[in-house]
């Protein structure tokens, strides 16, 4: 039986030190017609 | 909150809301599909029965290893952000970060499909001056506050119809960012009807992205992106867009296209930007009245879910064969991503990010411009309608009734209000339809990036 655990950022710790707001706004890149914001890069330089 | 699903090969696990993802075998993914349902003894025994070759040892150290994951949080993890919801987003209350320019309200093509009723957003052709942009900029630095990041968004219509504002403008954004300690951003959105050396030189130099308007095949994209003569644009703009890409080295743009009930079957259409030399790619799905001729239908959805598991394949193929591309939708950090925050409050619309109309008008996005009752106010006396902003503020993944049981909702955090307030009535419902292809293109990016990282 095997699980293999992909590394990935770890929301709850996000809770603490995230809402820096330096992120783009998540429409203003390409779509204009549908929001996601999983294709956001983080820019909190103090959280990296 | 436990999301499986079995694509490209694989079987995936995520935990919603530790935003882990895990690749397991078979009996594992039965497993976690049955842990917490049944007791340990029924469930291995369960497995056993159904997994012969595996043996009871196995299961039990299977069994041991879940558990673990679910004591370091990365199974089964309880959802702690409910209660902090509304102060996550509290955090940027009053904080201006982005603003879309809609520098013409005029437009050289007459698209039908345009959900901007060809540039005019049902009022009077109108271009901005450079009073009114001068102010915009004005507002948003005035009201970013700390935010040092700005981005402002030329749109339209068609935006290269005012091109000579837009050069002011940015022009005058330069002059006053060092002093202000800001960094603007700016895209500039164009159907490419006027691109020139002169643009493309300006672009190159300016803009950090560009969005270029191309539907991919050319009788897909002449169907309904004709100028006021009826004529198809698709011989006019590629060799232009061509020459703005290869111009721009590695500086960002988006090839984007708007698919149809005329055209479910997109990924031909992102094979034909891909022909032409294309490689960083969004592919939209309409937005219109469900009654339009346009708009995709519940027979074109198992056609859109499957091109998407299409281009997840066609994407991972290249990708191994050293010739990838970017798809918009795919793109997704597992590492790096966006902070809880984020994925709670959303795209800021009506908060963080406003549209301001050719005559200075604020409103919460470009797609509700238009819509008298959402004015917000304007560039000179900033936001006055602090109900309908309240109303913006108050949006998050969990004021959303829909929402609650949906394991995609971190990764959209609620989706568009827009989308929501034109299917439902209420900016807090959610259009169904999108949710469907959302999720689908979330379970795609996951595949891919859990892929790419067996490769490895």
């Amino acid at each position: 039986m095997t699980i293999k655990t992909l590394e990935t950022k770890n929301l709850c710790e996000s809770a603490k030190k995230g809402g820096c707001g330096e992120c783009q706004t998540s429409c203003q890149s390409a779509c204009k017609t549908s929001c996601g914001i999983a294709n956001q890069q983080c820019e909190n330089k103090q959280e990296k | 909150m436990i999301h499986r699903y079995q694509l490209g090969g694989l079987n995936i696990v995520l935990d919603i809301f530790s935003g882990s993802v895990h690749v397991v075998d078979e009996v594992a993914y039965d497993m976690i599909g049955l842990y917490g349902e049944l007791e340990r003894e029924e469930l291995l025994n369960t497995l056993t029965e159904r997994y012969p070759r595996t043996s009871r040892e196995e299961l039990e150290e299977g069994y041991g290893q879940i558990g673990q994951l679910r004591a370091a949080g990365k199974l089964f993890t309880p959802d702690t952000f409910a209660p902090m919801a509304g102060q996550l987003k509290e955090k940027t209350s009053g904080v201006v970060k982005a603003l879309c320019l809609h520098v013409a309200h005029s437009c050289n093509l007459n698209c039908s499909y345009c959900f901007a009723s060809q540039g005019r957003y049902q009022g009077k052709s109108a271009l901005m001056s450079f009073e009114v942009g001068k102010q915009a900029l004005d507002f948003l630095m005035e009201n970013s506050h700390g935010r040092r990041n700005l981005e402002v968004d030329f749109f339209g219509g068609e935006p290269l119809m005012n091109f000579d504002v837009v050069k002011q403008l940015v022009a005058y954004a330069r002059s006053r960012e060092k002093e202000m300690g800001k960094n603007f951003r700016f895209t500039l959105t164009t159907n490419g009807v006027l691109i020139d050396e002169d643009v493309i030189d300006f672009a190159n130099r300016e803009m950090s992205n560009v969005v270029l308007s191309l539907d991919g095949r050319k009788e897909v994209h002449d169907r309904y992106r004709v100028d006021y003569a009826g004529k198809g644009s698709w011989e006019k703009i590629v060799p232009k867009f061509q020459q703005l890409v290869k111009a721009r080295g590695n500086r960002g743009y988006y090839m984007r296209g708007t698919f149809t009930h005329a055209n479910p079957d997109f990924l031909k259409d992102i094979e034909q930007m891909l022909e032409l030399g294309f490689t960083e790619l969004s592919m939209e799905p309409v937005v219109c009245a469900p009654d339009a001729p346009s708009a995709l239908t519940r027979e074109d959805l198992p056609i859109v879910l499957e091109q998407y598991e299409k281009l997840a394949e066609l994407m991972l193929r290249r990708h191994r064969e050293g010739r990838p591309f970017t798809f918009y939708h795919y793109m997704i950090d597992l590492k790096g991503g966006p902070c809880i925050y984020k994925r709670v409050s959303g795209c800021g619309s009506g908060t963080e990010y406003m549209a301001v109309t050719p005559q200075g008008e604020l409103y919460p996005c470009h797609q509700f411009v238009g819509e008298e009752g959402f004015k917000l106010g304007d560039v000179w006396n900033g936001v006055s309608n602090t109900a309908v902003q309240s109303e913006f503020a108050a949006c998050n993944v969990y004021s959303r009734p829909e929402c609650a049981d949906c394991w995609a909702k971190l990764y959209c955090s609620g989706g568009c209000a827009a989308n929501a307030y034109h299917a439902t009535g209420h900016i807090t419902g959610t259009y169904a339809y999108g949710c469907e292809l959302f999720r689908k293109r979330m379970e795609c990016a996951i595949m891919l990036e859990a892929a790419k990282a067996l490769d490895e």
